[in-house]
């Protein structure tokens, strides 16, 4: 069974159509990277995945409706919004008992052990702590819980690289078992290029781009091409070319990697150059775009 | 980690539920409940408070009175014809008027604020139903706040009988009077059948505001009050009546003539005497008003399930 199934989501916020027929499918034991501009549909496909908002079309999370049973749903569903949403009120030692009270798969002493290595203490208020001491708090309750379906969005939103860094690190080291799916929306895409499995581009409400790593990895290439071989290049119809100084870096879907290698130095693409082709060129923002 | 599930990555749900740590038992209407008091301590402390100003009152009365044996002012060493029970029923009028207060103000901000500081995405996050939330949120005033204010007119009763000994056993008062005089187990449980009765008569009140709260992105008191005074304008002003203030006057105040006989128990003898729980049972106001609390409850819950950030 998938973890998550939807087909044909559509949602309208008034005149703004936010999800236009997205199509999704989530395999246990993944770990998929939800890219998009700002006001793409992340958070909206997100949010219909956690049962808090109602939209058209078909959506099932480890089978069950969100809308419908998000309650139980939550029982294995685990959801980390950018960290200012945690009650600033709130203390450390009340988050726990809590989190242990209302949720029947959470293993306080788990997240305690987890937050004995941070330096955050149990009688401080959350208001008093970091922005990045806060997403360690939450990332600590939220691996503790024993989920089937851990959703980021965001999680990293304004923190400092090292806290980023720490983030994924224990994310991969401490939580994922490949029994469990993750996903996760950032801009911070470089930084996950080595933490997903799977990528999904989102531009104005539609899915763009779906595929997997290994398959990005032997799909796309990126050749700093050589001066004078540029024309030839062309021909094989790049997907996007930039100018760095002063040479041509061209972005390729499909084509044969040794055919590349005789025009220049060819290299995997990070996940940000292809996002600025895909999206960048549709959304018309892109610098640099030459074709 | 979870070895379990390295092993056997298809372990049904229903096998782990038999495992302890893997469903530990939950209760999330406590906790809920608990989530409130912690983020509005105001709910604990202001009773206290109200009590212990009410105390400290009488103290410095005692003390006033003790200095100057006589004065005209006698609250402790009651004259003809002021009943001996008086100050009691003063400190616990008080004590529920501040109550109420604080219901109403927690009422106001209650599903309100939790949208403002984007807290209700991190709330949503876990399994408590909106249900749960928002009757966790209504037994405050419901719930919490009469058995508090029952515990702290008692204890600020005892406060006081204390010092009324104190102040007879100074002025060489009878002790035997007060004894025979103050029936306070008796006024106790009329008080405490007195601040249930006030919040089950309330209730659509608190649930009226709770949806008000739930509903407006600003000024919760604002949309709480205004529809309603706006209400009462325009009958009055198209139609010349007023059914639907004094049905507002009713539901503030109708609860006394429902619930008590028409003397107050602070002023008799037998204060149990004074109950009419028969009547108040019978009385249709007590169930509209149920009803209608029970309707706004199920809007609130309702908006806080489509509700995210303001």
């Amino acid at each position: 069974m998938a973890c998550i199934e939807a087909r044909g989501l559509r949602k309208v916020y008034g005149a703004t159509l936010a999800l236009d027929g997205v199509d999704l499918c989530v395999e246990p034991g993944r770990i998929l990277g939800l890219i998009g501009p700002n006001g793409a549909g992340k958070t909206t496909v997100l949010n219909a995945i956690l049962g808090l908002i109602p939209c058209e079309g078909e959506l099932k999370v480890l089978g069950r409706n969100p809308w419908a049973e998000r309650e139980q749903l939550t029982r294995d569903v685990a959801f980390i919004a950018d960290v200012a949403a945690m009650p600033r009120w709130l203390r450390v030692s009340q988050a726990l008992e809590y989190v242990a009270g209302v949720h029947p798969r959470f293993e306080r002493a788990k997240a305690e052990a987890f937050l004995r290595k941070t330096g955050i203490r149990p009688a401080s208020k959350i208001r008093d702590l970091s922005k990045g001491m806060v997403a360690q708090l939450h990332l600590a309750l939220v691996m503790a819980v024993d989920a089937k379906l851990l959703v980021l969005d965001e999680p990293t939103l304004g923190l400092d690289i090292l806290y980023r860094k720490q983030f994924y690190d224990s994310l991969l080291n401490d939580y994922f078992d490949r029994s469990r799916t993750i996903i996760l929306t950032t801009h911070e895409v470089a930084e996950i290029q080595h933490v997903i499995t799977d990528i999904m581009f989102i531009s104005a409400g539609r899915i763009v781009l779906r595929c997997s790593m290994e398959e990005f990895d032997s799909r796309y290439l990126e050749l700093n091409v050589n001066p004078q071989q540029l024309a030839a290049a062309r021909t094989l119809c790049p997907i996007h070319e930039r100018q760095i100084f002063g040479r041509s870096i061209l972005l390729f879907d499909g084509v044969d990697r040794d055919r590349l290698a005789a025009l220049g130095e060819t290299r995997i693409p990070g996940i940000a150059d292809l996002f600025v082709a895909i999206v960048g060129q549709a959304d018309g923002r892109a610098q640099g775009a030459g074709r | 980690m979870n070895p379990q599930s390295d092993v056997l990555p298809e372990l049904p749900l229903e096998q782990q539920a038999g495992v302890p740590a893997a469903m530990a038992r939950t209760q999330p209407f406590y906790w809920s409940v608990r989530r409130e008091l912690w983020e509005n301590r105001f709910v604990l402390v202001a009773p206290v408070v109200v009590g212990a100003v009410v105390l400290t009152a009488f103290l410095v009365n005692a003390i006033h009175l003790a200095g100057r044996p006589g004065a005209p002012l006698q609250l402790l060493i009651p004259s003809q014809p002021t009943p001996i029970e008086q100050p009691y029923a003063i400190a616990a009028v008080l004590i529920v008027l501040g109550g109420l207060l604080v219901g109403a103000f927690y009422c106001v901000e209650a599903l309100h604020r939790e949208r403002v500081d984007r807290s209700i995405v991190f709330w949503k996050s876990l399994p408590v139903s909106d249900v749960t939330t928002v009757l966790s949120k209504a037994a405050i005033p419901l719930l919490v706040l009469p058995l508090l204010m029952a515990a702290v007119i008692v204890v600020t009763h005892l406060g006081m009988l204390l010092l009324n000994l104190l102040v007879r056993l100074a002025s060489g008062a009878g002790l035997v009077a007060l004894r025979t005089q103050t029936p306070l187990f008796e006024l106790w449980v009329a008080l405490l059948y007195g601040v249930v009765v006030l919040a089950l008569w309330h209730a659509p009140i608190y649930a009226w505001l709770l949806l008000a709260s739930g509903w407006a992105r600003r000024a919760a008191f604002l949309w709480a009050s205004l529809p309603l005074i706006a209400i009462c304008i325009l009958e009055k002003i198209a139609f010349n009546t007023s059914y639907f203030a004094s049905f507002l006057q009713y539901r503030f105040s109708g609860w006394w003539a429902a619930a008590f006989r028409y003397q107050r128990p602070c002023c008799v003898p037998h204060p149990l005497s004074t109950l009419t729980p028969g009547a108040l049972l019978g009385a249709p106001g007590l169930w509209i008003g149920l009803a209608i609390a029970a309707i706004f409850l199920a809007g609130a819950v309702r908006l806080r399930r489509c509700s995210g950030p303001i």
